[in-house]
């Protein structure tokens, strides 16, 4: 066997190899590398002094931490998120920062894996020491951090709209909560569009909760459900779902739709292959937003519902303003929406509640000053309330031939938020707030 | 009553079709040779992004050419998964025949790199790619000429391996700092995208109160011809007859002459084009991204274990045969027929939804399989002497 490498030229190969493939790498990747941190002055600089005084918390910048998926599953959406946030930062520190300081963001991939995102929260507020965090996307992700940040007092900013029958000290929500998407949603179906309703999502925690929520609801204004089905997430075999939307709904009757991802291309392609069109069988999603119509392709949602808070049409002079600078730093192909612009409004608010609290390490203070804050966002005027939702705008939208959403309705005034759903009766007549001592996380209106 | 019935066989089917073009493939790499391809997923997904990359080069000739793209597709998703095959079985499997572990980690670690090839694949890695494997393999084949090429072996792998990696990378890196996003630009992304069926296959046949939809029809018609096709193939075709030798007895076949290695070739990017075809159907029911494949993985490697190795008309039966039950449970359609038995009555609609079907589905295979361990068509392949 003469061919054969024996195990001592094996291990000098591979170390020749090994080696000489680092030293490659190391030379043609440490240009880049070094303009890619413009966000940290200090950190970009090579002076072993000027590193330890930013790791140290002095110096002229404020950490924050971004915890998104950068890989996995949820990267597709949550990159478009941080997208977002790191726009807001970059404005921000243009217009001079926050109490005179950069702010500086030490980004952590969570991996669309649940206990990574819990450990690497841990390691942003201990070994990072950022004032606050950015982050998380599913609810199972959130779920999965809550605890790290009650056990640390800290602060997470959260901006997806969610399933609700949550209220934590420690967290802000800036998406919507149920009262801010879903029952509107489920409202203006009941006045315009019918009172049958078959309800389609994923099998996992949000769209059971939201369905058991529309079912309430439905129980309550005189609608009706005719039939529920969850597919697995990732599955593309519709026709059961079909055959039932058929025999329950013969003819036609409204389609509540809380799919997640890959599984509404094909539920909306094998809906229109099966002839139930817009026009007898209107679908409304809760998912379903710019980047996805993009994705799935328009010629087969044109016509079909959305609600939202905030669409890329909003007719405000801000969201011009906002759409522009985005498509400014990221391409004039990239579209934005509701979760985007949610992350956005966060950073602002985080940004003016240390600057009322005229402190952005101490966390109680900031807490309280958050509260009450309002900021000019793209979709109107929004407000953190004392339960740390904020109150929002509810747009429902119908995709247009251009990929973009027809606001079809939107409220005159924005939206309280109810976290506490008061349809459902485990719920029913629990609040939250958080400026009260005696009232806590989930008291008794 | 006989519309409902209608109905109901034709969607069976049409779930039956689509579970049997992803199985064929499988069950020719799996059933006659042998070898758990665990990489089947991922070579859909390449037909898929096949037919997507056609159909936008098709979108671009204008009108007649971009309604016709699908025969195109389907005929290069062939060709290209084909060819994939072909290099995973000369550079991968053919060391580790008879080694069904092995295989399975190896088949795993190929879907994985696949699947972050869709991802991440841009015009600098592809000339990064192509670069090495011209310096690396093109000085591999220059000095395999020269006689003393078993001594200087070696020594010519430690150094070119370097030389083309850091020439390769080194290009890469030039490219992407001269040309910028042009170039470093991923082709598809981790984001989905989606392939446009023709218009003459949208919207459906329609039979009284039944709607057909033409894309169903599409998949039912191209299954029964790839059936067809591999039927003939193997037993009217010489190399049919060589395959089915060397899978009942290889080393007899050896010494009849039959050359068992280009049979072995042969054989697995036959497997590999059926599942280009595959994946170029289930583009027209879903969209198109990197975890394609994995949907559709575990639901073949059932139609074949379910149908028994090695016999194709065992996985016809069996993914018909899922599919119809599949469709009954989770359409819950069954219900009315077992109205006067409570108990019954409750368990159907228990799993009548498509997620829980699911799962009363494989606890009937488990149970299926405790019967008939060796599937509904048992039948001796070579993994039984290998």
């Amino acid at each position: 066997m003469a061919r054969r490498l024996g195990r001592r030229k094996f291990l000098l190969y591979g170390s020749a190899t090994l080696g000489t493939s680092i030293l490659l790498k190391a030379c043609s990747s440490t240009p880049p590398s070094s303009t890619s941190e413009t966000a940290s002055p200090t950190a970009a600089s090579p002076s072993p002094s000027a590193t330890t005084v930013a790791a140290a918390g002095g110096g002229n910048t404020i950490k924050v931490g971004i915890l998104h998926s950068r890989s996995g599953t949820m990267a597709i959406s949550e990159n478009s998120v941080v997208d977002a946030e790191l726009l807001a930062i970059e404005e921000i520190n243009k217009a001079g920062g926050v109490l005179g300081k950069q702010i500086q963001a030490v980004e952590e991939d969570g991996q669309s894996d649940w206990p990574t995102f819990a450990e690497k929260a841990r390691k942003l507020i201990d070994q990072d020491k950022v004032v606050t965090v950015f982050g998380c996307w599913t609810s199972a992700s959130r779920k999965a951090v809550l605890p790290v940040f009650e056990e640390k007092s800290h602060m997470l900013w959260y901006p997806v709209q969610y399933e609700g029958q949550e209220c934590s000290k420690n967290i802000f929500y800036t998406g919507a909560a149920p009262n801010q998407q879903i029952e509107p949603a489920v409202d203006w179906l009941l006045q315009n569009k019918g009172k049958k309703f078959f309800l389609v999502g994923s099998d996992y925690v949000f769209p059971r909760t939201a369905n058991t929520i529309i079912k309430e609801q439905l129980k309550a204004k005189g609608g009706e459900t005719v039939g529920e089905d969850y597919l697995p997430l990732g599955n593309t075999e519709v026709t059961p779902i079909i055959t039932k939307i058929k025999a329950a709904l013969p003819d036609g009757g409204v389609i509540f739709n809380t799919l997640n991802g890959d599984s509404n291309v094909a539920f909306f392609k094998q809906m229109q292959g099966a002839g139930l069109g817009p026009d007898k069988y209107p679908v409304m999603s809760v998912s379903i937003a710019e980047e996805e119509v993009k994705a799935i392709g328009t010629e087969y949602l044109k016509g079909q519902y959305a609600a939202w808070n905030y669409f890329q049409t909003v007719d405000t002079p801000r969201n011009k303003q906002f759409v522009e600078a985005f498509k400014a730093k990221y391409g004039p192909d990239r579209v934005t929406n509701d979760p985007m612009e949610a992350a956005y409004i966060a950073v602002y608010l985080w940004k003016q509640a240390v600057e009322k609290a005229k402190t952005a390490d101490d966390l109680e203070s900031v807490r309280k000053a958050a509260v009450g804050q309002t900021f000019e966002a793209p979709e109107g005027t929004v407000t953190m309330e004392s339960n740390h939702h904020i109150s929002k705008f509810v747009r429902l939208g119908e995709v247009a031939d251009d990929g973009l959403f027809k606001i079809v309705y939107e409220t005159k005034a924005a939206v309280k938020p109810v976290p506490w759903n008061q349809f459902v009766a485990a719920t029913k007549g629990l609040g939250c707030d958080w400026s009260d001592s005696k009232k806590g996380g989930q008291y008794k209106i | 009553m006989i519309a409902g019935l209608l109905d109901g066989i034709f969607n069976g089917i049409s779930i039956g079709a689509v579970l049997l073009i992803a199985a064929l493939g499988l069950a020719i790499v799996f059933g006659l040779m042998g070898v758990i391809n665990l990489a089947h997923g991922e070579l859909m997904m390449l037909g898929a992004y096949t037919t997507f990359v056609v159909q936008n080069g098709f979108k671009m000739l204008g009108k007649p050419w971009s309604e016709t793209y699908i025969i195109f597709a389907l005929i290069l998703a062939f060709l290209v998964t084909a060819a994939v095959g072909l290099v995973l079985e000369r550079g991968v499997i053919r060391y580790l025949y008879g080694r069904p572990l092995e295989t399975l980690l190896a088949t795993w670690g190929v879907s994985l790199i696949l699947q972050q090839f869709a991802r991440s694949v841009s015009w600098v890695l592809v000339i990064g790619i192509a670069i090495f494997c011209f310096l690396f393999f093109g000085a591999l084949w220059v000095l395999s000429r020269r006689p003393d090429f078993e001594r200087i072996r070696n020594w010519v792998i430690a150094i070119m391996l370097p030389i083309s990696l850091g020439v390769a990378s080194a290009t890469g890196a030039f490219l992407g700092q001269t040309y910028k996003l042009a170039v470093t630009k991923p082709w598809f992304g981790a984001q989905n995208v989606d392939v446009t069926a023709p218009n003459w296959l949208r919207g459906g046949l329609r039979l009284g109160t039944l709607q057909m939809p033409y894309t169903r029809l599409f998949i039912i018609g191209l299954t029964i011809v790839c059936v067809a096709g591999i039927y003939v193939f193997l037993q009217r075709s010489p190399w049919g007859l060589r395959i089915r030798s060397v899978m009942q007895n290889r080393s007899m076949s050896a010494c009849l002459g039959i050359p068992t290695a280009k049979v072995d070739a042969i054989t697995f990017a036959l497997g590999s084009g059926l599942a280009g075809i595959a994946g170029c159907a289930i583009s027209l029911l879903g969209s198109v991204g990197p975890n394609t494949g994995q949907n559709y993985i575990v639901d073949t490697f059932m139609v074949v274990v379910v149908g028994g190795v090695g016999k194709l008309v065992g996985s016809i039966v069996a993914a018909m045969g899922i599919g119809t039950i599949n469709y009954l449970i989770s359409s819950k359609v069954l219900v009315p027929m077992v109205a006067p038995i409570k108990p019954l009555v409750d368990l159907f609609e228990f799993f009548g939804t498509t997620s829980m079907a699911k799962v009363m589905v494989f606890a009937l295979i488990i149970a299926f399989l405790q019967v008939r361990p060796g599937g509904i068509f048992p039948q001796k392949g070579r993994s039984v002497d290998a």
